[in-house]
């Protein structure tokens, strides 16, 4: 009899020693997912729409400033193991020439934000995904890796990471086998800041709420038209153009 | 009407065991490749940030879209109620299903996370035709396998299903099909893929590749065990490629046309099909030459009878592997126009290049071999090869 009240002790402290294993396995998970739904205090609003307007005729250097500023700010490009097509290239340079004028203009190109993002559309998971104020984003947790939004962005602005990361920036992590690109800083955004590219251009480029008829872009935009890249698309983009 | 009876393959265990025991060879070849891949990174492959689809897509899609056909012998002898067909129903669609599960292993292994497949299976974006393709390929495994229950159960449950089943089968391997190839069509920006046709050139070229794919597997299994297969199907198969031939020719024809002509995709065209080195080879010589054109002459010259059903079979699917490989990579390849009429350059890292490292093609083989690791087991152990046909 004692020998069996034993038994059922120990298994009673057995099956207790499971639980409180897994729900300290679990727990971390549990708290991140309510985090992360709403890591601060006010929801995203849709009322806002993040947006950029690049001036490319203020731009010095065409560009470089802010592709150095974002690479400095997310830490990427410098893959040790990578081969150069391979690095992760959230923003990059492009000049081009018209065949007629031969005119020649340069001008960072990035994310551009689409009100009706290709990459959103074809994700299977959901892991590109816009925010609600207009930031397109990949939630990294839940990307799969599949590529398939880079096939779908006619921008070309997005890259996979091919390797395993150190010493990453806290504020904007990275995970090997998944897909990232410009996030338009949303951590610098959501805490009052301006994106990193645009503090170091900040003669060239303005950066506001579309949405606010009052906000300098959109005072600016009426005053005069700007270009989206591939207009011909109808993604109505929330990186404009001036003088491309 | 004549009684079929079905039998278990008869091979000796010797060389059943042998070849399993070299497929089996690969399969541990191509986990070694998945697990480096998945430790390292993608870097040790060939892909990269321009070309994001390499050899295994090629493979997998090749390998997805054969399954799609390889179960249209079993409709022609059930939705089409052609009875010449209906003793191998058994096998097509065994070999169908062997052949997806290849095919989706290897996209899955490809995968930048393989270890999230659960994340693929619990969360959906609807608007992804991907994320449809998932729950089309997950459905033909359940529709054909019910299907084959529906072939192999003698009760009258089992008899009243088969027709339903049969249409089902049917109709979803259309929209599977048509699925896969809308993967690429709905790509705006790739002006490569145009959902006009992509839909149509997978649904046909899968009808091509799948009856190649079972012809050359049912002369095989016939060929282990040392029988003819009749000539009435041998001549019905042939008739059958030679039609598929003309009907995806006259498909890829129209697709290069339109493109040229009406949409005004001038320079994608000159560049896959004149500019591209290895990929415009492998369309003029790969799928044009050997995969359309010796085939169909293979197949209708009375002179070259002999053991034609199996070389034209086989050089339909090298073909059928090179199209995919032009749509997919020589897609890719093309740079992205970012700005009509104008000449443009980019900083930075945009070399736009791909050649398969040894990892990706072992990956691959992978997929081919357990295609047929499956499907020698199930020839083996259930009642699927006609004794007496």
């Amino acid at each position: 009899m004692t020998n069996v009240n034993l038994i059922d002790r120990y298994r009673r402290k057995f099956l207790g020693g499971i639980a409180a294993a897994t729900g300290a396995a679990l727990a971390p998970g549990i708290l991140l997912r309510e985090a992360g739904a709403n890591p601060h205090d006010q929801a995203v609003s849709n009322k806002v729409r993040w947006g950029m307007l690049i001036d490319t005729n203020k731009l010095k250097d065409g560009g470089d400033a802010m592709v150095a500023a974002c690479k400095k700010e997310h830490g990427w490009g410098d893959e040790p193991n990578s081969k150069p097509e391979q690095q992760g290239q959230w923003a990059r340079k492009v000049t081009f020439q018209d065949k007629a004028s031969d005119h020649k203009v340069s001008l960072p190109v990035m994310c551009q934000h689409c009100e009706e993002p290709p990459c959103v559309d074809v994700c299977p998971t959901g892991a590109s995904f816009k925010r609600d104020d207009g930031i397109v984003l990949v939630d990294k947790h839940i990307c799969i890796g599949c590529r398939y939004c880079m096939t779908a962005c006619p921008y070309n602005a997005r890259s996979f990471v091919h390797e395993n990361l150190e010493n990453q920036k806290p504020h904007s992590p990275r995970g090997i086998g998944t897909v990232e690109s410009c996030n338009l800083c949303v951590h610098r955004v959501d805490a009052g800041k301006q994106p990193a590219c645009v503090e170091a251009a900040a003669d060239a480029v303005i950066f506001g709420d579309l949405n606010d008829p009052s906000s300098t872009i959109s005072k600016s935009l009426k005053k005069y038209e700007a270009q989206q890249i591939r207009a011909d698309l109808g993604l109505n983009t929330g990186v404009r153009y001036w003088g491309i | 009407m004549q009684r079929t009876d079905f039998h278990e393959i008869e091979i000796s265990s010797r060389r059943f065991y042998s070849i399993l025991v070299t497929l089996a060879g690969v399969l541990v070849a191509a986990a070694y490749a998945f697990f480096y891949m998945e430790s390292q990174g993608h870097f040790v492959t060939g892909m990269n940030n321009q070309v994001v689809w390499g050899l295994p897509h090629v493979v997998a899609i090749f390998l997805i879209v054969t399954a799609s056909g390889a179960a249209n012998v079993a409709s022609l002898g059930s939705v089409f109620n052609k009875p010449a067909y209906q003793p191998y129903g058994r096998i097509s669609l065994v070999l169908a299903m062997s052949l997806l599960l290849g095919g989706l292993l290897v996209i899955l292994l490809d995968l930048g996370h393989a270890d999230r497949l659960i994340i693929a299976m619990t969360h959906f974006n609807f608007d992804s035709v991907f994320a449809w393709n998932i729950l089309l390929y997950s459905g033909f495994f359940v529709i054909m396998g019910l299907y084959l229950w529906s072939i192999m159960d003698r009760t009258a449950t089992a008899k009243r299903c088969y027709q339903p089943l049969a249409y089902l089968g049917f109709v979803w391997r259309f929209i599977l099909t048509a699925g896969t190839g809308s993967i690429f069509g709905v790509l705006v920006a790739r002006e490569y893929y145009d959902i006009l046709m992509m839909a149509p050139l997978f649904i046909a070229s899968s009808y091509l590749i799948g009856t190649a794919c079972f012809s050359l597997v049912l002369l095989l299994l016939y060929k282990l065990e040392g029988r003819q297969l009749s000539e009435v199907i041998k001549s019905r198969l042939a008739i059958s490629l030679c039609l598929c031939i003309v009907v995806v020719t006259l498909i890829e024809l129209a697709r290069h046309l339109l493109n040229y002509f009406i949409m005004g995709y001038t320079a994608v065209e000159v560049f896959v099909l004149r500019d591209a080195g290895a990929v415009t080879l492998m369309f003029w010589l790969g799928q044009v030459v050997i995969g359309l054109v010796l085939p169909i002459i293979l197949l209708y010259l009375p002179s070259v009878k002999r053991s034609r059903l199996a070389i034209a079979s086989t050089l339909i699917m090298l073909g059928g592997l090179c199209q995919l490989y032009v749509i997919i990579i020589g897609g890719q390849l093309q740079p992205l126009r970012l700005f009509p009429n104008a000449v443009t350059e980019t900083s930075g890292n945009l070399d736009i290049a791909y050649s398969a490292s040894l990892p990706e093609l072992m990956l691959s083989l992978g997929g081919v071999a357990i295609t047929l690791f499956v499907f020698t087991i199930a020839v083996k152990v259930l009642r699927l090869t006609p004794a007496n046909s």
